[in-house]
């Protein structure tokens, strides 16, 4: 069966970031259609922790981004809060070493001067944020601005609430241009949906959906493995990771990193994170990188060794060479705008993005400068550097 | 000659669940002893405290967890039943508060 449908904008992508271009578009007037190849939630969006951070980002335009959307996420906790398991925890980042805790204090105090708010926390005081954390670490910093939302649920109810027209199982095969380059939807594996602007908020294969518009943007897969514990009463409190976090996040090697990341959830059990690989799209479980990750969180959390981890899933962040994601407008295709390439911080930028993206939508003046998210920022390859 | 029957009752052994008596037959799971009792539920859920048993029998849903000799959180359908084991109830998580 074939479709054919009309609407102002096609967002293609049903995972948190779509859902929030979705929902702000929705509210700035336009009538939006989501298409997605997947189910809700079937990529990056379903495979993650559901973090809303600042405390891992170094001053500089994704703490902006971050600092906007965790403004926005409060408001949109205030309306759906309970149903995507909003968590205004905060987040305790600890030092294993006395240089790590310079360190970090140094990173804080910089985070401090762009809006973040960071409290230092000494060795002695740990125990009364996280009763249960090992015994003699060096100290830490606490970021109350952290939360934590439930992503696929968020996605889920967020997309709803934008009343988008929803197009499941609809894998776009080409961004339909006009003659003079400019936008005019896309086609799908179901029928054509026309409309006057695309947006690119197809995540990790966001470089690949590009390319179906004919333009390039490079984003790849950092893979990385959650490893999910028995449900267990409340135990930790806030998102506690360690230091050497931060530097992962930014790290540029292809191989195994792995620095602890741990959480409780709504629903009980504990997440425990972060491993990042530059393996392609392999989603094969490696064995390394899960004993890796229970290592570095038993470390942090002793009582976690008599704990049986029950599951463990894997997902793909769609990082960007910079590490910065694309969003706005894309001046090689008139009407296409992206929001794509968040890495590991995705649902955490999504409404920031989302509102943005609407901004540029609509021709408002974003309440952001752009320029470091430009699209088209990334020089094609020419065939002889490729080589 | 005797019967494969009173082969395994000469072998059989007994565990307990929640303080009462249960006999088992060797290579059974404690899901398997517990069912051949007529014993169907062994846990309550976390929210509403709903009875939980079987579901899958294969170790994949998490359905069956059952506190086994103090530890929560055992699959009974693939824990197998040894001579003594202490098998409670499982209300929860089975960790404590």
């Amino acid at each position: 069966m074939s479709e054919s449908l009309t609407c102002d904008v096609v967002v293609v992508g049903a995972g948190m970031t779509g859902a929030a271009c979705a929902l702000y578009a929705a509210r700035a007037g336009l009538g939006v259609t989501v298409v997605d190849r997947g189910p809700v939630a079937g990529g990056t969006t379903g495979a993650g922790e559901g973090n809303l951070l600042v405390s891992d980002k170094a001053p500089g335009p994704e703490l902006g981004l971050a600092l906007l959307s965790l403004r926005l996420w409060a408001e949109l906790a205030a309306r759906y809060g309970p149903d995507i398991e909003y968590d205004a925890k905060g987040g305790l980042v600890v030092a294993e070493t006395p240089e790590a805790v310079d360190g970090l204090r140094a990173f804080a105090d910089a985070q401090r001067a762009a809006g973040v708010t960071a409290e230092a926390v000494p060795a002695d005081r740990l125990h009364d944020l996280e009763p249960r954390l090992a015994p003699a670490l060096p100290g830490g910093v606490r970021y109350p601005q952290d939360a934590q939302v439930m992503p696929a649920l968020a996605a889920a109810h967020l997309l709803k609430a934008s009343g988008a027209r929803l197009l499941t199982g609809h894998e776009v095969t080409r961004v339909l241009r006009a003659r003079d380059g400019a936008v005019r939807g896309v086609r799908t594996t179901r029928g054509d949906v026309h409309a006057p602007a695309v947006v690119n908020a197809a995540g990790t294969w966001g470089g690949e959906l590009a390319s179906r518009a004919d333009v390039f943007l490079p984003v790849m897969p950092r893979r990385g493995f959650v490893l999910v514990t028995e449900p267990l009463p409340p135990r930790i409190r806030h998102k506690v990771y360690a230091a050497d976090y931060v530097a992962d996040v930014a790290g540029d090697t292809a191989d195994l990193l792995a620095s602890p990341v741990v959480e409780g959830t709504a629903a009980g059990p504990v997440l425990i994170g972060a491993s990042r690989e530059r393996v392609g799209f392999d989603r094969s479980l490696s064995l390394r990188a899960v004993r890796a990750l229970a290592a570095g969180a038993t470390r942090l959390f002793p009582f976690l060794s008599e704990v049986r981890a029950v599951r463990t899933y894997a997902g793909f962040r769609p990082y960007l060479p910079d590490h910065l994601p694309a969003i706005g407008p894309d001046p090689r295709a008139p009407g296409l705008f992206h929001a794509c390439g968040h890495e590991g911080a995705g649902i955490g930028l999504a409404p920031g993005t989302g509102l943005l993206v609407a901004q540029a939508l609509t021709g408002e003046t974003p309440g952001l400068d752009l320029a470091p998210f430009r699209p088209d920022r990334f020089p094609r390859p020419t065939k002889e550097a490729a080589r | 000659m005797t019967s494969p029957e009173s082969a395994d009752a000469a072998r059989a052994f007994e565990v307990t669940f929640d303080g009462r008596p249960v006999e088992a037959l060797p290579g059974r799971t404690i899901a398997a002893v517990l069912w051949a009792a007529g014993i169907t539920s062994w846990r309550t859920t976390r929210d509403g405290g709903r009875p939980r048993g079987v579901f899958c029998g294969i170790g994949v849903c998490f359905d069956c967890l059952v506190t086994v000799n103090g530890r929560p959180g055992r699959r009974a359908c693939l824990v197998p039943a040894r001579p003594g084991d202490v098998i409670r109830t499982q209300e929860g998580t089975g960790h404590e508060d």
